[in-house]
């Protein structure tokens, strides 16, 4: 079945072997995060509150930006939280 | 119409499961659930079937719509868990999973709460089997955890029927809302298999113990039970909102650290029913609809991403972050699976979370609750991150593992094919599921405003994930265990009652050795009296004796002058 150690040498190369379409996928990522930030300077997104309730929410970028700021936060506040809860794998087997 | 209750087919066919031979006993386990559907379909809405028991009229049946809704999920879920298990060659699994869904069928069609309580309970007894599946200590362990939790859950909803009873005279499993003290036991008892904040750790401790089948069967029955339950009982509460914004806030932080993947799986599966619960919370019709259509969708997404992990286990045997990638070498097919239920989970557009979640956010939009939206928004956020990025790319592609093996087994492929069709299915014609919902949907999904925003979030909430992978400020995944609200009775608890034994044990040897020490003294004391030297047991010379007569006649003579 599964051989950690030796995969077979000569198996063919698979798509992400090759570091150019790496680079390629996360450049066309890019691109794609770019043209939809764009998209707000022609779309008019309709409020989901009603008027005044939240203004931020139409402004250029918001659903983009939160959405970068509240995952980096988060993964950043999980790593005081590792240092807080993290033990070894055997702490319940003692 | 049928005579036949829609729980019988699979209650009575998962036990005769475990008379049948092998080939057979796959045919039929596939069959059941199908069976159990069409059974279903002859049951119109509002049928009531009452039955008297002890004095009491119990409704054994209670078919509307939100129950119908539940009921047809719940035999889908058994197919596809069927279809699943087709490899297995023990009769166990299948046999108790199926038991399992057929107990969920009955709560959700419990009309009062004793016939509730009894599938409640029923649910709980037949899941542990799944958890124990999986053999050794630490399944067993867990699987006790599991068991005792959710015992307790079904004795506080008993209590609660009883107080409930004594109040009102009846006991229909209606609107019970949160009027009085007693009506927070029902409330908790759900709380506990809906997995409230802190009464949420058997989840998360059980079920990535349990076998890759195990999962998949889990992952579908109990919290949704728990999910229609307070859709019925306490909808509309206020309390809701905020116990449910705090389920969708906490576990994206655990999930980021956390190793172990299905483990990740069960944390994200406690932030989408947090969404639910605030659907429920929010109440009417947007988002009741929203809270259910989401819980549908939900058993699909996380049925698909848990199968995905499943078959993983099943061919390396392995789950730890740290031990898989490159994974999309030797399993293409489960792969894209897996990258169809991140794009479900993380509500791309065509996608059926799309059309079901940001029901929940305008309910919350409408109460114009900013703070609550904003967390939602966030924890919408999260989800996208550990379900949709760190689950597809640490097992599939990541650093090579050098793991080869073979692709899942055709059975397993055919249950996640069917269940990544229903994700796009659902998401890209929302009528499917809209049509079936508890009120008349008023809402429109397809919105170029809806498209542009949720693609916004997704995609930039990915492009926070990639920018602290390609600086390396992502918190490397690292073999370990997280401690979590399990450690109050996992550790504080043994420890603390160790802990008075150690400092008590002494003092009540003291009591006992001195209260010991004082009756030897006694009985040594009687022995020397009693002796022939002593007080009592020596003999008298006469005259004493003549003196001591003469002093009690004395005594005597002068009491009674």
């Amino acid at each position: 079945m599964n051989n950690p150690e030796s995969p077979e040498k000569n198996e063919r190369p698979h798509i992400f072997d090759n570091p150019g379409n790496v680079r390629r996928l996360i450049l066309g990522f890019f691109v794609c995060c770019a043209l939809l930030i764009l998209t707000d300077l022609i779309v008019h997104r309709h409020l989901t509150f009603a008027e005044g309730a939240l203004p931020v929410e139409g402004w250029f970028g918001f659903y983009a930006i939160y959405g970068f700021v509240a995952c980096t936060l988060i993964v950043l506040g999980a790593i005081p939280l590792r240092k807080m809860i993290m033990r070894s794998e055997d702490y319940y087997d003692e | 119409m049928s005579e036949i209750h829609p729980a019988l087919i699979l209650l009575a066919g998962g036990l005769f499961l475990f008379c049948l031979p092998g080939t057979p006993r796959r045919m039929v386990s596939v069959c059941l659930p199908v069976l159990g559907f069409l059974n279903l379909l002859t049951i119109a809405e509002g049928t009531l079937w009452h039955i008297t028991w002890g004095g009491y009229e119990l409704t054994v049946l209670r078919a509307d719509r939100l129950s119908m809704l539940f009921g047809y999920l719940f035999h889908l879920a058994a197919f596809l868990g069927a279809i699943y298990a087709l490899h297995l060659k023990d009769r166990l699994q299948i046999g108790t999973g199926l038991i399992y869904a057929g107990s969920a069928v009955g709560a959700v069609f419990a009309g009062d709460l004793i016939t509730l309580f009894i599938f409640w309970e029923l649910l709980a007894i037949t899941s542990v089997f799944l958890i124990w599946a999986r053999g050794g200590e630490r399944a067993l362990r867990s699987g006790m955890r599991y068991l005792v939790m959710h015992i307790l859950s079904g004795l506080l909803l008993l209590l609660g029927a009883v107080f409930y009873f004594l109040n009102t005279k009846s006991l229909a499993f209606e609107h019970i809302g949160l009027n009085e003290g007693h009506h927070y036991l029902i409330f908790l008892a759900f709380g506990i298999k809906c997995a409230f904040p802190l009464l949420h750790n058997w989840l998360i401790d059980a079920y990535p113990e349990s076998t890759p089948v195990g999962t998949v069967f889990l992952s579908a029955f109990t919290t949704k039970t728990a999910v229609y339950a307070l859709a019925r009982g306490f909808a509309g509460e206020e309390l809701l909102i905020y116990i449910g914004a705090i389920m969708t806030m906490f576990p994206v932080f655990f999930a980021v650290i956390e190793n172990d993947l299905r483990r990740v799986l069960s944390y994200s599966m406690i932030n989408q029913i947090g969404f639910m619960v605030v659907g429920i919370g929010v109440g009417g019709a947007l988002g009741i609809n929203g809270a259910v259509s989401h819980a549908f969708n939900d058993v699909i997404f996380k049925g698909l991403l848990f199968m995905s992990m499943g078959a993983v286990l099943y061919r390396t045997g392995r789950m730890n972050a740290t031990d898989l990638g490159g994974l999309y070498k030797s399993m293409p097919w489960t792969c894209a699976c897996c990258l169809i239920g991140a794009a479900s989970i993380s509500a791309l557009p065509l996608f059926n979370a799309f059309i079901s979640k940001p029901m929940v956010m305008q309910g919350v939009a409408n109460m114009g609750a900013v703070g609550i939206w904003l967390v939602l928004l966030a924890a919408s956020a999260g989800v996208l991150h550990h379900a949709g990025v760190k689950i597809p790319f640490f097992t599939f592609f990541a650093h090579d593992s050098k793991i080869r093996c073979p692709e899942a087994p055709l059975n397993m492929r055919i249950a996640m094919t069917i269940s990544a069709i229903l994700c796009v299915a659902i998401g890209s014609y929302p009528p499917l599921l809209y049509n079936l919902l508890p009120y008349p949907v008023d809402y429109i999904s397809y919105t170029t405003t809806h498209v542009v925003l949720q693609l916004q979030l997704v995609f930039f909430g990915v492009l926070a994930f990639a920018a602290l992978m390609l600086t390396g400020n992502y918190p490397a995944e690292r073999p370990s265990v997280n401690l979590d609200a399990d450690w109050i009775y996992r550790r504080a608890l043994p420890n603390g009652i160790r802990a008075i034994v150690r400092t008590g044990g002494p003092l009540v040897d003291a009591f006992f050795n001195g209260g010991k020490a004082l009756i030897r003294k006694l009985i040594a004391g009687i022995r020397t009296q009693h002796n022939n030297r002593g007080l009592f047991g020596r003999s008298w010379l006469s005259q004493s004796n003549v003196l001591l007569a003469i002093i009690f006649l004395a005594i005597y003579l002068i009491y009674y002058f």
